[in-house]
């Protein structure tokens, strides 16, 4: 079993740096899960934990059954793929993909056949006898994968390996990486601070912020039920909409205009979020709708995105390609409302 | 406002680059070739001088070998290894240098490595100031510790037994001794520039510490090992001070003695000076051109991290 637990797991380097706080989360056996958030949000650090490359403060973390808190790093039957990759420069590719069999002591014969085995799966076979200085960047970053996959660890762990990568070239990775997830059927950690990997890639999503776990569930469930402000803010893009809005009778009243919540909620005010496709530009009668003075028209082909305000609020709007519009228009929007968010002003909590 | 500038600037710089001399480049080649002929020129008139007949050096100046090329001979040389391996002759004194320079420099570049790997990529209390010690004894000249050396020998024998003064191996523990501080700073430098992710890529690989040291970080500071090997090599092959404090009453000692010793005669044998300073230069020389490649990696090593 390689499930993955972290166990009220915390990380201090002085008395007020505390990188990674009561941190609680499974990881099922065989899932793919991505730890995202901004820059210096711990995920990094946590991963680090579960590698062996950081001390644990407090907490406990667990790979299956086995508490691994003191155990070496080369003992943890875990593999990581590092966002510079860290090859060995001064060995062949071969030698990059054998080096870890060969410190287990493995046999030639062996370690000849999974070294070959891995290097068929990724690509590599005409790569073998090159040195990492003579590859590029997309082929570095397999080799890197190869050394961990002939290891055939419990878990993988990836930090950031698509970033150095060129756009191009990260969306066919990302395609790969999902498959090879499928293929050998382990445990991935993959940790990022891109939004949409995590989207597309993780079977689950744990978002972090400052050091704190703010929500864990599927990519679905994050992006359409999300915990509080932060994440609603970091999942999506273009951004949600945050509005300040007032609740009367039922009725959020923002600056712009007034739309009925489909439940109630118990507070008097806060934060109305909405995303750019719940606005539309077709207006049903009777529904809620704003008038929206356009500052800057995105054209992308597939989508078209308004950036204007809304009673002095700045509001993203999502419509048909098609529609013709130019920046300095008023045009009327709908509002949906099977997808509307209301946080607390203090908490930021969702209370919708 | 901008254009007018433009337009004025091209005319000023016009004017001003006529009045710049601008030197053609043969002209720098020629100047340059000048002043390394000019630099070499004592070590090619001892060259000459050496491969010139002892006589002859009363007599004339070695240039005058320019117009006059049969003069040269190999006379000296034949002489000078013919005499074999008698104590305080040519190949014995070459013999003795070897012997005190290659385990020193072996001795230097192995302990230095080691000790810089655990200063760089070890978790213990107290590294950082043993390494400001280690350090702070570059300071130290090799004057000063000269006498003290010589009475902790005497201390040592009359303990032990063995006094290393006067012998070779008296010699290559100084050498060793001075040549550490250095050889830990130079590799130490190079190593911290080595990324933190390979040695964690590395760890959990499965590699132990001796496994880290010999397979990953040994290899990839060859460059600075080799450049450290070079400037121990040299620094100890042309020592005369250590020699002549510790080997000057013995039997057997090295090159640069050997050279020493023949100035102080009241007739110098510049015939065996020569030869032998040629002698003394090539080895060096030789092992220059072999580890050429890393000297400049390794002059740079932590200079550009």
């Amino acid at each position: 079993m390689a499930s993955v637990t972290f166990d009220h797991v915390v990380k201090r380097y002085t008395a007020d740096l505390t990188v990674v706080k009561d941190f609680n989360v499974e990881i099922k056996d065989k899932e793919f899960m991505v730890l995202v958030g901004p820059s210096g949000c711990g995920k990094s650090t946590a991963l680090r934990m579960l590698a062996g490359l950081e001390e644990i403060s407090e907490g406990e973390i667990r790979i299956g059954d086995r508490v691994i808190n003191d155990i070496a790093a080369k003992d943890r039957d875990i593999a990581m793929v590092f966002q510079s990759y860290a090859l060995y420069p001064h060995m062949s590719v071969y030698d990059n993909m054998a080096f870890p069999l060969q410190m287990q002591g493995l046999k030639k014969p062996d370690i000849d056949k999974r070294v070959r085995n891995a290097s068929q799966i990724l690509g590599l076979e005409n790569f073998l006898e090159r040195k990492p200085r003579a590859l590029s960047g997309g082929q570095r970053q397999r080799v890197a994968l190869g050394r961990a996959i002939v290891r055939s660890p419990k878990v993988f762990l990836l930090d950031e390996p698509l970033s150095n990568l060129d756009a191009k070239l990260r969306g066919q990775t990302r395609i790969q990486l999902q498959k090879l997830h499928r293929d050998l059927q382990t445990t991935f950690i993959y940790v990022t601070h891109d939004q949409v990997e995590a989207m597309t890639m993780g079977d689950r999503i744990a978002i972090m912020n400052a050091g704190i776990l703010q929500q864990v569930g599927t990519p679905g469930d994050i992006y359409d039920h999300p915990a509080n402000l932060f994440v609603a803010s970091f999942i999506g893009s273009p951004t949600m909409n945050f509005v300040p809005a007032t609740i009367q009778d039922g009725t959020a009243k923002a600056a712009g205009f007034a739309v009925k919540l489909p439940k109630p909620v118990g507070a008097a005010k806060g934060t109305l979020g909405f995303r750019p496709e719940a606005v539309t530009d077709r207006v049903t009668d009777g529904g809620p709708s704003m008038e929206m003075a356009v500052d800057v028209v995105e054209r992308l082909g597939s989508d078209q995105f308004l950036y204007g305000q809304v009673g002095g609020d700045p509001v993203t709007a999502r419509v048909d390609p098609r529609l013709s519009v130019q920046p300095g228009d008023k045009v009327r929007l709908g509002l949906e409302t099977h997808a509307l968010h209301f946080f607390d002003s203090e908490s930021e909590l969702a209370l919708l | 406002m901008s254009a007018v500038q433009a337009v004025a600037q091209p005319a000023a710089v016009k004017r001003r680059s006529t009045f710049r001399i601008r030197p053609a480049k043969w002209l720098l080649n020629i100047v340059v070739i000048l002043i390394a002929a000019f630099w070499l020129m004592p070590t090619i008139g001892l060259a000459i001088i050496s491969l010139r007949p002892e006589a002859l050096f009363q007599q004339s100046g070695w240039w005058t070998v320019l117009t006059a090329p049969s003069q040269l001979t190999l006379q000296n040389y034949q002489t000078l290894f013919s005499q074999g391996l008698v104590s305080g002759g040519l190949l014995d004194s070459l013999l003795t240098s070897a012997e005190i320079t290659v385990p020193s420099t072996l001795l230097v570049t192995i302990i230095s490595s080691l000790t810089a790997y655990s200063i760089a990529f070890g978790r213990w209390r107290g590294r950082t100031l043993c390494f400001f010690i280690i350090i702070g004894l570059m300071v130290v000249p090799v004057q000063v510790a000269l006498i003290p050396v010589v009475q902790l020998y005497r201390a040592f024998g009359s303990v032990t037994g063995f006094n290393p003064f006067g012998t070779v191996i008296g010699v290559i523990i100084f050498h060793v001794a001075f040549g550490l501080p250095f050889g830990i700073f130079l590799m130490n430098n190079f190593y911290s520039g080595l990324p933190r992710e390979l040695l964690e890529a590395a760890r959990i690989d499965g590699a132990g510490e001796w496994s880290l040291f010999s397979r990953i970080v040994l290899p990839l500071g060859l460059p600075a090992a080799a450049s450290l090997a070079i400037f121990q090599f040299i620094w100890v092959w042309n020592d005369l001070l250590v020699a002549l404090v510790f080997l000057g009453a013995s039997k057997h000692f090295p090159l640069t003695i050997f050279l020493f010793d023949q100035i102080r005669t009241l007739a110098a044998n510049y015939w065996i000076i020569s030869t032998g300073g040629m002698v003394s230069i090539l080895v060096p020389l030789i092992v220059f051109f072999s580890f050429q490649r890393y000297f400049v990696r390794g002059v740079l090593a932590g200079a550009v991290k």
